[in-house]
């Protein structure tokens, strides 16, 4: 699979502080067009802080961000509570994300495999089909980036498994970069082109490295599972004392981020 | 029909038409408490109004999105939690106007502003009633998207270009403008009842933001024709029959063996 290299959004040395938090430091990173980039971290390390940051929706302390002119961004946020007062068909909801047709709805929600749900109430769906009603409904806006924040959660393992793959096939077809975040420590999507280990700083970054071969995770999840699971393996030059700043350790080479 | 009746009903009905729409919104966004403290307000802008000497309609919207703009940049702080601000403004509001129309000595029947007069609505508050009211749809119908998408989610709508700060802002002036011109219908101890209850009842059968909008201000008008219909025959208050009228809707809208499969 080729990838443009085109940059959709540059980060240059942002810096955020929540009072005396110190929450993002120094962080430089970039996203690209055609690219999937994950996001992970441990709880509370900041991965929310800088999809906000990408997003304009919290300013950073310090920091440069440069973004191509008139980016369209696709948002699918964590959790979308909807009160009940709200009368609210998936049908209307989807109109909310521009102006468009039957057919255009329906499409949008044939990509994410969710045709059925059109006449539904938006409070009747399960966190699976929210997922990907919110999926379609980024879809609609035609996006140049997707930001999808934890997209899997309150899915089982294989919806998570369904929509990681929908998520690298929309990428797929329609060239459009994708930033993910993703707090669990093991799984991360087969597909994803770049992985940024965050905790407040950027502990490292790279390709992922495939396991396809590892028994636990065939055993687990079936051999196509374990196919579409890869683990991030890395090796870390440094650890965190208990105030989280970086003590260099040539030497220490533990598996898993951070 | 007498031209006193006439007036109610059409100044009863131009009320309830906006109230609906905007109403829903005052649900939706959980502003119950919000509308109920601006309406608290009221009475202070009418003595501030005699005080300067201009129309008091004016005075009250002047009255009510001061004291908005007063609770957003309170809110902001958090010294204390919303409810309990809330709380306070409302009735220091309704106090402080109070203790000022006894201070400067304004001869005004306080019941009528308490509770309406809407068989005393005259033509001039009609032409308030229909200008501020058209106004309230106008905007409504170019905001409503933007509208739509901060109540669905804020962020959300943020990413997708809305100017979320203004647009909220925005939806407290019609609510301003709301209570100001409902005052003389219901009086400002019950406007906030003119807002909510009908878009609650138009709550069971819509399916749609659009048709609970539009049913709520058909249960208003429902309400208003009853309302009027009562006060005539048993010779009960007009402003507090509309609001018994509009709960009776309700409860027959919910007792109704309809699934609200929505």
């Amino acid at each position: 699979m080729t990838h443009s290299h085109e940059p959709l959004i540059k980060l240059e040395g942002i810096n955020l502080h929540f009072g005396r938090n110190h929450v993002l430091q120094d962080i430089s990173t970039e996203l690209h067009k055609g690219c999937i980039t994950t996001l992970i971290g441990p709880n509370g390390a900041g991965k929310t802080s800088l999809v906000r940051v990408v997003l304009g929706l919290t300013k950073p302390t310090s920091g440069k961000i440069w973004q191509e002119n008139d980016l369209r961004i696709g948002y699918m946020p964590q959790k979308l509570q909807i009160d009940q007062t709200f009368p609210l068909t998936v049908e209307r909801f989807l109109k909310t994300a521009r102006s468009c047709s039957r057919t255009q709805m329906l499409e949008a929600l044939k990509d994410v495999g969710a045709e059925s749900l059109f006449p539904q109430s938006i409070h009747n769906l399960s966190g699976g089909e929210m997922q990907r009603v919110l999926l379609a409904r980024a879809l609609l806006r035609d996006p140049q980036l997707l930001v999808l924040d934890e997209p899997v959660q309150g899915v089982d393992i294989n919806g998570q498994l369904e929509l990681y793959n929908l998520i690298s096939r929309i990428r797929d077809e329609r060239g459009c970069g994708v930033l993910m975040v993703s707090h669990d420590l093991h799984l991360v999507m087969a597909s994803t082109d770049h992985v940024v280990c965050i905790n407040h700083h950027v502990c490292c970054s790279g390709h992922p490295e495939h396991v396809t071969n590892d028994p636990s995770f065939t055993e687990l999840f079936g051999v196509q599972g374990g196919e579409q699971l890869a683990v991030y393996s890395h090796h870390h030059n440094h650890r965190h004392n208990e105030h989280g700043d970086i003590v260099p350790e040539s030497d220490c080479q533990h598996k898993g981020p951070c | 029909m007498p031209d006193f009746l006439l007036f109610a009903l059409l100044g009863g009905l131009g009320v309830a038409a906006v109230a609906g729409p905007l109403g829903s919104f005052v649900v939706w966004r959980r502003m119950a408490y919000f509308g109920d403290t601006l309406a608290h307000s009221a009475l202070l802008g009418i003595s501030i109004g005699f005080l300067l000497d201009i129309n008091l309609n004016v005075a009250v919207i002047f009255c009510c999105v001061g004291l908005a703009l007063v609770l957003v940049t309170l809110q902001k702080q958090r010294m204390v939690a919303t409810d309990t601000l809330l709380g306070i403004m409302a009735h220091s509001a309704l106090s402080l106007g109070l203790v000022a129309v006894a201070l400067l000595e304004i001869r005004v029947d306080l019941m009528s502003y308490l509770f309406g007069d809407l068989l005393a609505v005259s033509q001039q508050d009609l032409y308030w009633i229909f200008g501020g009211g058209i106004s309230v749809l106008l905007l409504l119908k170019i905001l409503w998207q933007p509208l739509l998408a901060i109540t669905i989610n804020e962020e959300l709508a943020h990413v997708e270009g809305v100017n979320v700060p203004i647009t909220r802002l925005i939806l407290m002036l019609l609510i301003a403008v709301v209570i100001a011109i409902a005052m003389k219908i219901v009086g400002l101890l019950l406007i906030t009842s003119l807002l909510i209850i009908p878009a609650a009842a138009a709550r069971k059968l819509a399916k749609t933001p659009e048709q609970m909008a539009i049913g709520a201000a058909c249960v208003g008008c429902l309400s208003v024709i009853g309302g009027l219909a009562m006060s005539w025959h048993f010779d009960t208050p007009a402003g507090p029959s509309v609001v018994v009228a509009s709960l009776a809707t309700f409860i027959l809208l919910y007792s109704l063996p309809v699934k609200n499969q929505l």
